[in-house]
């Protein structure tokens, strides 16, 4: 490996890179775009509040509004009262697109004096799950006030709630490391496979095959490249999930092993599978079957421990877990020493296959 | 003169077909070699055989006393080379190519003067996908030189090229014979081996079917000098029975064959004998291009196949 080869094959893909319109869009606008879509998608589910349609029968007797009024105090739902038509409450709530209701029945106020069972209606909607259980809980939460202060009774257990980890998170706040998972995987990934087997038909490998550049110079100055537009498009993302959405990550050193590792571990995965495919169809299908399930199954966009049992353990095989999971540990938890364990994990993986691909990748025919 | 590439029993088979059968030739170092062959002859793989681009079945292969193959590292250093349909780094112009090039062989060219020797000063910083064909074939001469190479390969170099360009290129050839560099040149252009080329080889599916310099292959394998008048067949029938040469009568010609210089004063005394009109004579002599075309279609039609290899 001589330095001043790298350095001047680094120089071409740099130009080649700088001088390519869609290529730039897709490493330093593409990042913003994602963590603004996908922030405003979910951080919307977490913080809003639910809006119930509520058709409350019993008009505005003192118990109902008393009981509307403590379900606004949760925080969780907004109470929205309605006068439709209760024999087709459910048919209008579907026509509106809202995904919960409540309907609060007649003789409510007076079966609650009168200490009678009386049932109130939650109406949710099963593709909106979440919208559903925040109106559950609230629903419930409200109804135990009630019964409890029916029975004359005193709240024994109470919660304080927390979140996980030394501070409160929010989803941007892992998405973040999420995200730039997503660039490390799919920038080199994407590109390297079409460059492995398009510099192959185009006979640019026979070309340079002809120079003192060996290909082990050729692969690291790729992989040199994908650090450095790694490191841009990182920063890219922290910036802009900070002050898009009030982020809060630990930016520090820790950080540094996974954007060099990933994107060695990345450039030589798409250079070997781009050079054992025979046609660039073929490579770009070999390249899609390995990308697709990282993207979205190391905790990309959604946390791994959502994941049903099956799929963890299916995670987990995936290096790209470790990658996210890395800088999940960095960025959020602090927790060095789990870190480190995925950097060994990245790093070893990675210098296999940077091996393979030196191995299979080859500038002539036989 | 030392020999710059030697072959001895060239065999390369793609799985069972032969692409090159069997072929043994010399060339001498400082001297311009054309390499001259139909499409699918096996010209191009026997070239990137000797470009260490491609692995032999069989034989022997030397350049410049390395096995292109084992020891392309070391031979790359010392040849240059354009491949067939040349093509680059789509977003980088001629210069920063020239030194990407420079840097890569520690060789210290003054980019502007090696593209103006090509002819694509003009396009120095023109990006690569800017550029006509030919002159990105320009620029893979530019390049095939950056490492002041002893034996230059040059795999059909002139085509598509309009005629401006193509005498360009000649140039640049010539002046590579001059500076004692050795040119391994295949091409399309018959005319243009036949200027260019000290020696000459034609393959045909797989085997060289003639070799030499071109006088040596026009002379072995050319008809022999004619004389041509514009005259209609009746002179024809007129001078068989009167010379023992043969007479051909075709598309408002008549060519007499010659064997020897002698023979010319006859001709021309019977022709001014038989009392009938004709214009225009002259000599008339195959060209490397005729005798091609003829040994290529001979063989073709079984003609020639008891002959080969040459």
């Amino acid at each position: 490996m001589r330095p001043r080869h790298i350095a001047a094959d680094f120089k071409i893909v740099f130009r080649s890179y700088q001088r390519n319109p869609v290529a730039l869009f897709f490493s330093l606008i593409f990042p913003i775009i994602l963590i603004a879509l996908f922030g405003l998608i979910f951080s919307a589910v977490g913080s809003a509040t639910v809006t119930v349609q509520v058709l409350n029968l019993d008009h505005n007797s003192p118990a109902s509004q008393e009981f509307l009024d403590a379900l606004n105090n949760t925080t969780f739902v907004k109470v929205q009262v309605v006068n439709w038509n209760a024999s087709n409450f459910a048919a209008q709530l579907g026509q509106n697109d809202d995904p919960v209701g409540l309907v609060i029945p007649a003789g409510f106020d007076a079966n609650y004096s009168a200490h009678q069972p009386v049932n109130v209606v939650v109406y949710t909607d099963p593709e909106d799950a979440s919208s559903g259980g925040a109106l559950l809980s609230a629903v419930q939460g409200v109804s135990n006030a009630f019964n409890l202060h029916a029975s004359n009774g005193t709240a024994i257990v109470g919660i304080t709630q927390q979140n996980v980890g030394s501070q409160v998170y929010t989803y941007i706040d892992y998405l973040i490391p999420g995200l730039i998972g997503f660039s490390i995987l799919t920038s080199p990934m994407f590109s390297m496979v079409d460059v492995a087997a398009g510099y192959r038909k185009d006979g640019i490998f026979r070309q340079l095959s002809l120079t003192p550049l060996t290909r082990a110079e050729w692969l690291t100055s790729h992989i040199l490249w994908y650090t450095v537009l790694t490191f841009v498009t990182a920063g890219i993302m922290i910036g802009a999930g900070i002050e898009l959405f009030g982020a809060h990550v630990n930016v520090n050193l820790g950080l540094v092993p996974f954007l060099i590792v990933g994107p060695l571990l990345f450039v030589s995965l798409g250079m070997l599978a781009g050079s054992v495919a025979k046609t660039p169809e073929s490579a770009a299908l070999i390249g899609n079957i390995i990308t697709f399930p990282m993207m979205f199954l190391s905790g990309t966009f959604f946390q791994v421990s959502m994941f049903p049992p099956a799929l963890q353990t299916f995670a987990h095989v995936l290096p790209l877990y470790y990658v996210i999971d890395g800088m999940n540990q960095v960025m959020l938890f602090s927790n060095a020493t789990r870190a480190f364990t995925d950097f060994v994990i990245v790093l070893i993986s990675a210098l296999i296959v940077f091996a393979l691909a030196v191995q299979f990748f080859k500038w002539r025919d036989e | 003169m030392p020999e710059a590439i030697e072959v001895d029993h060239l065999v390369k088979k793609y799985g069972d077909l032969a692409a090159v059968g069997g072929i043994d030739f010399r060339v001498r170092a400082g001297t311009v070699f054309s390499f001259l062959g139909p499409n699918g002859a096996g010209k191009t793989t026997t070239t990137e055989i000797l470009e260490g681009l491609r692995r032999r079945t069989e034989g022997d292969v030397s350049v410049l006393g390395l096995d292109p193959w084992k020891d392309a590292y070391a031979l790359h250093l010392r040849v240059g080379v354009i491949p067939q349909d040349f093509r680059f780094f789509e977003k980088i112009t001629p210069k920063e190519a020239v030194q990407y090039y420079s840097s890569l062989f520690h060789t210290h060219p003054d980019p502007d003067e090696l593209l103006a020797r090509v002819q694509l000063a003009d396009k120095a910083n023109a990006r690569f996908d800017t550029l006509s064909g030919g002159q990105k074939q320009k620029l893979g001469l530019a390049l095939a030189l950056t490492n002041d190479p002893e034996i230059c390969f040059l795999d059909e170099p002139t085509t598509g090229l309009d005629p401006t360009a193509r005498r360009a290129i000649w140039e640049v050839i010539r002046a590579l014979k001059a500076e004692g560099r050795t040119v391994f040149l295949t091409t399309h252009y018959l005319e243009e081996a036949e200027l260019l080329a000290d020696q000459v080889a034609i393959i045909h599916h797989g085997r060289i079917i003639a070799s030499g310099t071109p006088n040596e292959i026009i002379t072995a394998h050319g008809r022999p000098e004619r004389l041509r008048f514009q005259a209609s067949p009746a002179l024809a029938d007129y001078l068989r029975p009167k010379l023992d040469l043969p007479v051909i009568a075709a598309d408002g010609r008549v060519d007499v064959e010659l064997h020897d210089q002698s023979d010319v004063l006859r001709v021309l005394t019977a022709v001014e004998a038989s009392g009938l009109p004709w214009q225009n004579f002259s000599t008339a002599q195959d060209t490397l291009e005729d005798v091609f075309v003829r040994l290529v279609g001979q063989m073709d039609d079984g003609a020639l196949k008891s002959e080969v290899p040459a």
